[in-house]
């Protein structure tokens, strides 16, 4: 009588209603991160004496285990998802700021200097040109950002039922229904790859302008060889 | 450019006063080896670098006084690599600077799409990306866009020093149609002597230490290198090289030594010639032949002496009148008109004497000589 998909009635959700819970709390601090991460990245990117600090306190902000911050937010913020969300956001910058940073830099400098030559101003060049060039590797820390941050959820379960999916694992100890410990893992593993599947999919939409390695073959197919010698004259 | 000077803070001087008059309309080379300032000098003309002393001014406006991206938009700028917006279609790339300057997005679109035909791109290509292209196509993406909103001046940055050598040359034979065409003023890096001397209408020589070593007409270069740098810079063949400004029309061609396939056995023992050059009915060469060998009645075409490569006296300079004769086995170079008949052939003696004349006559009056640039 208590199935895989029976949720005990003091998570106050039911599974669906649990997953949801899920990815707010999971996705919502890594678009905050991303928020967060945009401007950081852009002086970092300008000013290259600050990256090694910026990214030296990101990685300190990593090492703090959840439960200390959660310590010390629980004064402020209460037994909340907030509570919850705020050390996530921080932790997605350790891969978010890097991400930019490094994406902006592969812009190639002779790109920069043309930009620079045909009058782009810094903004229009940083939008225009630096941010939209980045996209993959930005893209590339989002996967890897929130997958973490989905995974990393749970923890909140340790505050009072603000760990969603992570709820069930507590809820599987207290009542001995080890299939809600399965289902969570289970569902946790799910979403990650889900929302992974969904950021490729942006990636290829947002650059068709990308060589496509994985697809090496359609490539070449694809790539126009020149149909007459490229010194002809015409 | 007067006196121009830019020093970096650490006292590194990258262009020591410098001093130019490029002419409009016209396409002026800045040469030198790496490090002698060239790149430098010409972002100081687009304000991307800063003079430390000295005024720029173009139509007689100090530089100083435009706003910067103002000055930009009105300047094309051609890089190495081309530097294209590898997340932009072909054809936005080429739009870029006329929708910075806020034309619509159509006019921009058409403007690009008539510039792809000008700069020989096919109409295929506007909805591609930089990376289906191949390094001379995105070049000549590179050259379209920087002539996108009709800018009277073009500043490029060693444009094909990244391409093979035979996409080189096309590009530049394109560039000088270009230019034929729609007349801009074109400063021109390159650390490429011989691209410089092809290209130039005049040709700046820097010196490492951004100092103008000389300023002049390719052909006086040639003739007249400043000082040792200068011709040591020019490499061992500028003797050579410099034939290419005088014109082949003075040779005096001979005609006696050109036969007819069929010509009559008395013909041939006419000419003195110790080689007789063979046509076919049409007037095309066929080959050497030596006379006794064609009088003892055996002329095929097969047995002839290859005849190397035939000049267009008119069109040719004297560089490839001398080159045909070089590569002619008998010594004597054959003359065609455009239609490619025979209308002569000459020694390579008469070569020799026409480039003494020719260089005692450049010597009063280089000027008309550079003229007849190849």
């Amino acid at each position: 009588m208590s199935g895989f998909f029976d949720i005990p009635s003091d998570l106050q959700h039911s599974y669906l209603g649990l997953i949801g819970l899920h990815l707010r709390e999971a996705l919502l601090p890594v678009l905050a991160g991303l928020l967060l991460a945009l401007p950081t990245a852009q002086l970092c990117a300008r000013l290259r004496w600050l990256y090694p600090p910026v990214l030296g306190v990101t990685t300190v902000f990593y090492a703090i285990p959840s439960l200390a911050v959660f310590v010390i937010l629980i004064d402020y913020t209460g037994q909340t998802e907030l509570t919850v969300m705020i050390p996530l956001a921080l932790y997605s910058l350790v891969v978010l700021v890097p991400a930019i940073v490094d994406g902006v830099r592969s812009v190639p400098p002779e790109t920069l200097a043309a930009a620079t030559a045909m009058g782009f101003g810094p903004a229009r060049r940083w939008f225009q040109v630096q941010l939209p060039i980045a996209v993959p590797a930005i893209l590339a820390g989002l996967r890897v950002a929130t997958a973490s941050s989905i995974s990393l959820v749970s923890v909140g379960a340790l505050i009072g039922n603000q760990g969603a999916l992570g709820n069930l694992l507590a809820d599987a100890q207290r009542y001995d229904r080890p299939e809600l410990a399965l289902n969570s893992v289970l569902t946790t593993a799910v979403l990650a790859i889900v929302c992974d599947a969904l950021l490729v999919l942006a990636r290829n939409l947002l650059t068709p302008w990308m060589p496509r390695g994985t697809r090496a073959s359609a490539k070449t197919a694809r790539r126009p060889e020149p149909s007459e010698p490229e010194g002809a004259l015409r | 450019m007067e006196s121009v000077t830019k020093r970096y803070p650490d006292g590194t001087v990258a262009v020591d006063r410098l001093s130019l008059d490029i002419p409009d309309r016209a396409i002026t080379v800045l040469v030198g080896p790496s490090g002698c300032g060239k790149t430098t000098t010409l972002r100081m003309i687009n304000r991307m670098v800063e003079p430390t002393e000295g005024t720029i001014l173009l139509d007689g406006e100090d530089l100083q006084r435009l706003p910067v991206t103002t000055l930009r938009r009105s300047m094309g700028y051609v890089i190495q690599n081309a530097g294209l917006f590898q997340h932009r279609t072909i054809l936005d790339n080429i739009a870029t600077v006329p929708r910075l300057l806020g034309w619509g997005k159509a006019r921009s679109r058409e403007r690009a799409a008539e510039l792809m035909g000008r700069v020989g791109l096919d109409a295929s290509l506007a909805g591609r990306y930089p990376y289906q292209l191949s390094g001379g196509q995105q070049q000549r993406v590179g050259v379209a866009r920087a002539l996108a909103a009709d800018p009277p001046v073009l500043l490029m940055d060693e444009p094909f020093s990244a391409v093979d050598p035979v996409v080189r040359k096309g590009l530049q034979d394109e560039l000088l149609r270009i230019q034929d065409e729609l007349g801009k003023t074109i400063v021109f890096v390159t650390h490429d002597i011989d691209e410089a001397v092809k290209l130039g209408t005049m040709v700046a020589v820097m010196r490492t230490g951004g100092r103008l070593a000389q300023f002049a007409s390719p052909a006086d270069l040639l003739s007249d290198p400043a000082d040792a740098f200068v011709e040591d810079f020019l490499g061992a063949d500028r003797g050579v090289r410099r034939l290419s400004f005088f014109p082949s029309a003075g040779l005096e061609l001979v005609t006696d030594a050109v036969v007819p396939l069929d010509a009559p056995a008395a013909r041939l023992a006419a000419s003195g010639a110790p080689y007789l050059l063979v046509t076919d009915p049409d007037g095309r060469p066929l080959g050497w032949g030596e006379p006794r060998d064609l009088i003892a009645g055996a002329i095929v075409p097969e047995g002839l002496l290859p005849y190397g490569r035939p000049f267009v006296p008119g069109t040719d300079s004297l560089r490839a009148a001398l080159d045909c004769a070089v590569l002619s086995p008998t010594g004597w170079a054959v003359a065609v008109d455009a239609d490619g008949r025979v209308s002569g052939v000459v020694s390579q003696q008469a070569i020799g004497e026409a480039i003494r004349s020719a260089h005692a006559a450049g010597r009063g009056d280089v000027a008309e000589v550079a003229e007849v640039a190849p």
